[in-house]
């Protein structure tokens, strides 16, 4: 059920088109199936195909179609309707583009993470675009009189072959709208040849023209009448609360308008804002002025001790004694033993703050025991239990309507900042309440990516090859968001490229030690891939120069023949959600990336002195993804990076342009993230503030060529792969294996930020 | 006080220490200009005044009178401005868009001086501007298109 708010404004714009159908009257006519396990069967709420919640046609022919996944670049808001518009034979000009509220019970799953939208979606929006195309062809029959099967839907009309009628879309909407949503066996869905929009790459951005002119709405564009401006001073540790306030200074101030205080979050409370104190005003201007006047005392709480330095050392010793085996194959320690060559190697991955330009911000307002909230949320439905859970109101008196995100890589899955604007607004007598994070509070109070250390030893013998390979991986978990904190990996962590280890490797032995979380842990795009694939990659290089290899060959031979890898043998039960069936890891696909970026980027060619190539290749997301980094080294240690060549095989792409740029954009964060991406954490308190501090890659230290080499694949039948996020895994790693070749510096600590320059910390060199 | 913004006069009941940023958004509504960091180094809130880029976080209202404002709203009246949102657009630049409004406006008062400029131009332009989606390449496409100059595969 849609409230009546929204559907208010949904019929008011559907109005204003001049006309009004196939708006949904008749709940829950397509259901997923029962006993759900995998892909989007396997999410809550599952997926929805019903062309009534997600079609609605004009009578002057207007389609609009409702987007049930939050747009945050990855193109989603072009992507899910260009499939619908497909099937249903739609002329593209002709589509208008809604974003859905929350509601999960009426469009299926809405977490708009792990690279899933798509692939989880297309076949339900397919059908769903189908099914309503087939009903505007029954209208168009019954009013001929004549077979259904003489009819067909071609570019926004319906024609009559025999004699050759037509008749628009708008014209038989209003007779569409009355025939029942057929029967999903009976859906007929287009052969790939037919496809108008899908794979074709020729439909631009649905935002782009309004992003372009400044008329594109985020969170924290979002207006009411009457609206007042929030910022909120948090408890800088986590756990930690207020134990004494003065903010009489602060209330004094012209247009200050209340002062509250927010309770104290446990650890473990999920997305429970943070213990702080607001400040409401006429302005967010007035707001941040009287939040520096408040004098407030925090009660830091057991965190306060958390401090990186002391917490990398605590993780060292974790990754150097044996911890809870993941996975063993044959006997390491035997093979090790009898290795002619042994190489062993630390890695460390420090924090990392999402830092989305639009920091985290929401407006909500409370009338009448209704709420109404306007957020840049990753995750709707969750946003919507949530909030309705803080104020005591049922659920379908909670409207959550999805602006566009400025970003999000993970942040804005995590709703803290829409309840705090919906406390808020409470506070106010439901006065529509605007909260803005700074920067300062977004570095400070992030949910942050995880922080390990990567412990790897392997055994080669005389013909080196490696016949023994140990990885400890030691790294506080997202659990400990969750509850108790596991002090574990959970097996969504471990999945991410450290169980599932496409290697052919003899002796094998993946551990993970216990370290407890002392800060929030949250996903951040492609999440524990970012270690892992760190600590694998720049392990295998160190191997291939150990044993006098090419990298590539050496990785190729480690990866070994092309051949299908059930997860579950690896014990990964995981597999990104998705079925070992229909999933495997395909050894052949990895290889084919990596032997396409090596072509590509010339791997081999003869560098200039302080210049070299690095390579990483990574399966994530159920995708393959290979990189080459080019990097050049000035005697000052200045690095720049001439090119970058990334190599990405998803399966069939629905949007090529859109698959492009989130590589291209992906290669720019995994280098932002790592030459400067770092959070440090003394006394309790992250000790970074804004962007001087927490540097984001610029247009001048970017690669001047980024180069996308997507593998072609018209084979539909083959499942779809994620594209957000698999991109980033094989950046960093690349990167130090390009500056090891430039420099035979050998980076294992990220970010490289001063590791080049002269006098900089002692690298090894071999 | 009174501000000329995009061409038209502008009453504005703020105290004067307020940054235009704020003053733009919270005020008069035109929430195109955007807030990033507040302290002149993500060039998300980017404006142009008499022409040159400048930082609304950071610029108190007190210090703009009698000068002439404009914002992404406005800028699509300028031929540099209208030539940069129709290359934004042409190119697919935006990702998730938040800090594409700054973007422009520091390439149109880049472009306003050198109408066709070369990369370490752009560079030099540019580099006060973050995007966190990471879309530098295209942007670099998008304002030599609109210089017309042609640009390689990106």
């Amino acid at each position: 059920m849609i409230d009546n708010t929204t559907r208010r404004e949904f019929l008011a714009q559907l109005g204003a088109l001049g006309g009004l159908v196939l708006v949904a009257s008749v709940p829950g006519v397509v259901k997923a199936e029962d006993a759900a396990k995998y892909g989007a069967d396997g999410m809550p709420h599952g997926w929805k195909d019903d062309p009534l919640a997600f079609v609605a046609i004009g009578t002057d022919g207007t389609v609009t179609i409702l987007v049930h996944r939050s747009e945050m670049g990855q193109g989603v808001r072009t992507g899910m309707p260009l499939i619908v518009a497909d099937e249903l034979e739609a002329d593209w000009s002709k589509v208008r583009v809604s974003q859905a509220p929350a509601d999960e019970e009426k469009y299926g799953n809405q977490d708009t993470d792990g690279s899933r939208s798509t692939r989880h979606f297309f076949e339900p929006m397919r059908r769903c675009g189908a099914a309503a195309r087939t009903m505007l062809e029954q209208a168009a029959a019954q009013t001929w009189g004549v077979p259904v099967g003489q009819v067909h839907a071609v570019n926004h009309e319906v024609i009559h072959q025999p004699s050759g009628r037509k008749l628009g879309y708008g014209a038989l909407a209003q007779r569409a709208a009355k025939l029942p949503v057929p029967p999903r066996a009976s859906v007929r869905l287009k052969s790939p040849e037919q496809f108008r929009y899908i794979g074709k790459g020729q439909t631009g951005l649905v935002d782009g023209w309004d992003i372009a002119t400044g008329k594109a709405q985020y969170g924290i564009d979002a207006r009411a009448e009457g609206m007042v401006f929030a910022v909120i001073a948090r408890s800088p540790v986590l756990g930690g609360k207020v134990a004494r306030l003065d903010s009489a200074e602060a209330e004094k101030m012209p247009g200050v308008l209340k002062v509250v205080q927010l309770q104290a979050a446990a650890q473990g409370a999920t997305f429970q804002p943070l213990a702080g104190v607001a400040v409401i005003a006429s302005d967010t201007w007035v707001a941040i002025k009287a939040r520096n006047a408040l004098q407030i005392q925090w009660d830091d709480g057991a965190n306060k001790t958390y401090d990186s330095p002391a917490y990398r050392a605590e993780l060292e010793q974790a990754a150097r004694k044996p911890g809870k085996v993941l996975r063993s194959t044959g006997d390491f320690d035997g093979a090790l033993a009898k290795a002619s060559r042994k190489v062993e190697a630390e890695y460390y991955l420090p924090h990392i703050a999402h830092a989305t330009m639009e920091p985290p911000a929401a407006m909500a307002r409370i009338d009448k025991g209704r709420c109404e909230v306007w957020a840049p949320t990753q995750a709707p439905q969750v946003t919507r239990t949530d909030i309705a859970k803080y104020l005591g109101l049922p659920e379908a008196n909670v409207t959550v309507h999805v602006t566009l995100l400025g970003g999000g890589f993970g942040r804005k899955s995590k709703p803290d900042f829409a309840i705090e604007a919906a406390l808020l607004s409470r506070e106010m007598g439901g006065k529509p309440v605007k909260v803005v994070w700074t920067r300062e509070d977004d570095l400070h109070h992030d949910f942050y990516h995880t922080v390990s250390v990567e412990h790897l030893q392997a055994g080669l013998n005389e013909q080196g090859k490696v016949t023994a390979w140990l990885h400890r991986s030691a790294a506080p978990s997202i659990g400990s968001i969750f509850g108790p904190d596991p002090k574990h990996e959970l097996p969504f962590e471990v999945g991410m490229g450290l169980v599932n280890l496409p290697f052919d490797i003899p002796n094998l032995r993946i551990e993970n030690p216990e370290a407890a979380a002392h800060t929030r842990i949250g996903w951040f795009r492609s999440v524990s891939n970012i270690p892992h694939a760190f600590a694998v990659q720049s392990f295998v290089a160190e191997l291939a120069a150990a044993a006098g290899r090419d990298h590539r060959d050496f990785l190729l031979e480690l990866i070994g023949s092309p051949r299908l890898i059930d997860p579950t043998s690896q014990g990964d039960g995981w597999n990104h959600g998705e079925s070992p069936k229909l999933y495997p890891v395909d050894t052949g696909r990895l290889r084919r990336v990596l032997e396409t970026a090596t072509r590509e980027a010339k791997w081999g060619r003869k560098m200039p002195q302080g210049s070299g190539l690095g390579l990483a290749a990574h399966y994530s997301f159920v995708s393959y993804t290979a990189t080459v980094v080019e990097v050049a080294v000035d005697s000052t240690g200045a690095l720049t990076i001439p090119r970058v060549d990334i190599a990405f095989d998803c399966g069939p792409q629905v949007n090529p342009d859109r698959v492009r740029s989130q590589l291209e954009g992906a290669v720019v964060m995994g280098l932002s993230l790592a030459l400067t991406g770092e959070i440090t954490f003394r006394r309790g308190r992250a000790e970074q503030d804004n962007f001087h501090m927490y540097q984001v890659m610029r247009m001048d230290a970017a690669p001047r060529e980024i180069h996308v080499h997507t593998l072609p694949s018209n084979d539909w039948s083959m499942p779809l792969g994620g594209v957000g996020e698999p991109g980033v895994p094989p950046v960093a790693p690349a990167l130090a294996n390009a500056i090891f070749a430039a420099t035979g510096k050998r980076i294992r600590q990220l970010p490289v930020k001063d590791q080049l320059e002269p006098g900089g910390p002692e690298l090894n060199a071999s | 006080m009174d501000l000329s913004i995009n061409g038209q006069s502008v009453q504005v009941n703020a105290s004067s220490d307020t940054p235009l940023l704020w003053v733009l958004r919270d005020h008069l509504g035109m929430t195109g200009t955007k807030f990033g960091c507040g302290m002149a180094l993500c060039g998300a809130c980017t404006v142009l005044v008499n022409g040159e880029a400048v930082r609304s976080c950071v610029t108190p209202v007190s210090s703009l009178a009698g000068k002439q404002i404009t914002t992404i709203e406005g800028v699509g009246a300028t031929q540099p401005g209208k030539a940069l949102q129709e290359a934004w657009v042409a190119v697919n630049v935006p990702q998730c868009g938040y800090c594409q409004a700054g973007q422009i406006m520091s390439a149109a008062a880049l472009l306003a001086t050198k109408p066709h400029p070369s990369d370490p131009d752009i560079d030099a332009a540019m580099a006060g501007n973050i995007c966190r989606c990471g879309t530098y390449p295209r942007i670099r496409a998008a304002i030599k298109r609109a210089a017309g100059q042609t640009e390689g595969a990106a």
